[in-house]
């Protein structure tokens, strides 16, 4: 049966617009662009916008300069919110790869029950982090908390732990929910990667003697790099900008000692309505963020030109 | 095989995967028995001599009714997956095509653009919240669920362009060529034959968003202000603690019974999820 040759059709207007490349790439790309320019481009203008004024709830304010940067740095809980948000990050990222590795490891390894334990072990990542803090706070509890009910039956203290009431510790425990939330994804992340490596590697250089460590310094690590890097830069953004855990947690006391740069810019901005001084403290964020998304592309181009 | 002697892989394996297994999954018996615990049980002194803090003699539901018949609760749990189901459905149907275009066709900017959702995908929401507070009211949408279905595909979309790219990309060009070969348009065999063959990629991409928009807070939290049109986040933390009274009974319960549908769906789609999970980040 001859089939007439698709040419001969005739095409209506619209079927022969989309044919071209480059009409058919804008109609497909406009939807998420314009979506991403109205709800993050412009927000994000009109955030520098407001942080260079003096605008509060209800009243449109005037260009102040850098004043609300000024008076952010001036001000001492916006300092221990500036450390804290550091000190977090770098803690917790330092927990969840060193756990999230030796996790991965384990499950690398063949065992009964493999995809139960690993499904299992992402529950902390899929439930909702406001609830499962919640959880972890009612642990903390300065009258009823099961830990330090746990630590006192085991005869290693005499009087209650101050988890939350004390704000060193308070932002210790912070920095453990948060290991104890973002080390799956390290893990199952990290296990990907592993699954990719040809176990021969491992058998060659146990037969050349390797022990165990040098088998992972010498031939696992180097091959995970990568993976690890990106997985690690994600982290660092999330956990540098983050704000639910801090605010089911604690919020931010006691006596604003455990505030993140997000909580305290939440404080200002929403809780005392001063949208410029608390569009400026977020923007205290930005460098970092930008910072460590720069090197991330970077290190990106670098792989894709290898 | 590396051979191992048997204590050895107590010392190494069991222990460790054990301690991992009871720390990981705590919290969440902790969340279970409080919730099913009396409250004379709950509100005793730490260091009682009778105290089974681990197990409770006389479990009760009354946490799970004071719950319904003082919140709204259902009502947050149907708003939550509501906007949940809508944006992953807007930010997939968004993604879809975009990752199409930034993985197949030839255009000018195309570096560029694609640079430029991955540099969004990186936007954290906690850097915009207070402009976006101020653009929402002055779109009229504040209090209402087009806020929250409007502001999530900003992290949603990115992160499905970035995953269907990465998957547009493993499926063979010849395949399309084939099908133009045939006759079809460049558009026709975008959706009839490209489309089809990315649904694993596309379940991943809509499990995730799904989960990352039930997980969703600090918008949920400024955008939305009358009790009956809050999400299950953000009606626990402020409806459940009065003044500074945490009814940690009822707070368990609607913790618990706000992860049960997330946890469901999870459930189902370990596989999708965990290909999900691993496609968000590679490079």
């Amino acid at each position: 049966m001859a089939l007439p040759s698709p040419r001969d059709v005739q095409q209506p207007v619209l079927a022969r617009f989309l044919d071209n490349e480059r009409a058919l790439a804008a109609v497909l790309l406009s939807p998420s662009v314009l979506i991403l320019a109205v709800f993050i481009a412009y927000p994000f203008v009109m955030g520098v916008w407001l942080s260079l004024s003096s605008t509060s709830v209800g009243n449109v304010g005037q260009f102040v300069g850098l004043k609300n940067f000024a008076k952010a740095w001036d001000d001492s809980i916006f300092q221990t919110a500036f450390r804290n948000t550091f000190f977090y990050t770098f803690w917790a990222t330092l927990f969840k790869l060193a756990l999230g590795m030796w996790l991965a490891l384990l499950l690398n390894r063949h065992f009964r029950g493999k995809r139960f334990v690993r499904a299992a072990m992402l529950l902390p990542f899929i439930i909702p982090t406001v609830l499962s803090t919640f959880a972890w706070r009612w642990m903390f509890d300065p009258t009823f908390s099961v830990l330090n009910w746990l630590l006192y039956k085991m005869g290693l203290i005499v009087t209650k732990l101050p988890f939350l009431s004390d704000g060193t510790w308070a932002l210790w425990c912070a920095i453990v929910v948060n290991t104890w939330r973002g080390m799956p994804f390290f893990a199952i992340t990290l296990l990907a990667g592993l699954q990719t490596i040809n176990p021969d590697l491992q058998e060659a250089a146990s037969l050349d003697g390797a022990n165990a460590w040098q088998r992972f310094w010498h031939v696992t690590w180097p091959l995970l790099k990568p993976v690890t890097i990106v997985v690690v830069v994600f982290s660092i953004i999330q956990t540098f900008s983050d704000f639910q855990l801090i605010y089911v947690l604690t919020g931010g006391g006691p006596a604003n000692s455990t505030h993140l740069v997000a909580t305290y810019a939440y404080q200002i901005g929403v809780g005392a309505g001063l949208l410029g001084e608390g569009a400026a403290i977020s923007l205290f964020m930005f460098p970092v963020l930008f910072a460590v998304v720069w090197i991330q592309l970077r290190y990106l181009r670098r792989l894709e030109g290898a | 095989m590396v051979i191992e002697r048997r204590w050895k892989k107590w010392v190494y394996f069991y222990i460790p995967l054990t301690l991992f297994i009871i720390g990981t999954l705590f919290p969440f018996y902790w969340m279970l028995i409080t919730a099913v615990r009396p409250d004379h049980e709950l509100y005793r002194s730490w260091r009682a001599v009778t105290n089974t803090p681990f197990w409770t003699l006389q479990p009760t539901l009354a946490h799970v009714q004071d719950l319904l018949a003082r919140t709204t609760f259902p009502r947050w749990l149907w708003n939550t997956f509501f906007i949940a189901i809508v944006s992953t459905g807007i930010s997939l149907f968004c993604g879809l095509l975009a990752g199409y275009a930034l993985a197949r066709l030839r255009f000018p900017m195309a570096g560029m653009l694609g640079t430029s959702i991955f540099v969004t995908y990186l936007v954290p929401p906690t850097l915009l919240f207070i402009p976006l507070a101020d653009i929402i009211r002055n779109f009229h949408l504040g209090n209402t669920p087009w806020a929250l279905i409007l502001t999530y595909p900003t992290f949603l979309i990115p992160f499905c362009t970035w995953l269907l790219m990465g998957y547009f990309k493993t499926i063979p060009k010849e395949l399309e060529e084939c099908a133009r070969i045939d006759g079809a348009s460049r558009f026709g065999a975008m959706v009839r034959i490209i489309f089809p063959t990315a649904v694993p990629g596309i379940l991943s991409a809509g499990i995730f968003a799904f989960t990352l928009s039930w997980n969703e807070f600090i918008y949920a939290l400024i955008f939305l202000s009358s009790p009956e049109r809050k999400t299950v986040p953000v009606g626990v933390v402020s409806e459940l603690i009065r003044g500074d009274i945490y009814f940690w009974g009822q707070l368990m319960a609607g913790a618990l019974l706000g992860s049960v549908p997330v946890a469901f769906i999870y459930s189902f789609f370990v596989e999708h999820y965990v290909a999900g999970l691993t496609g968000s980040v590679k490079g």
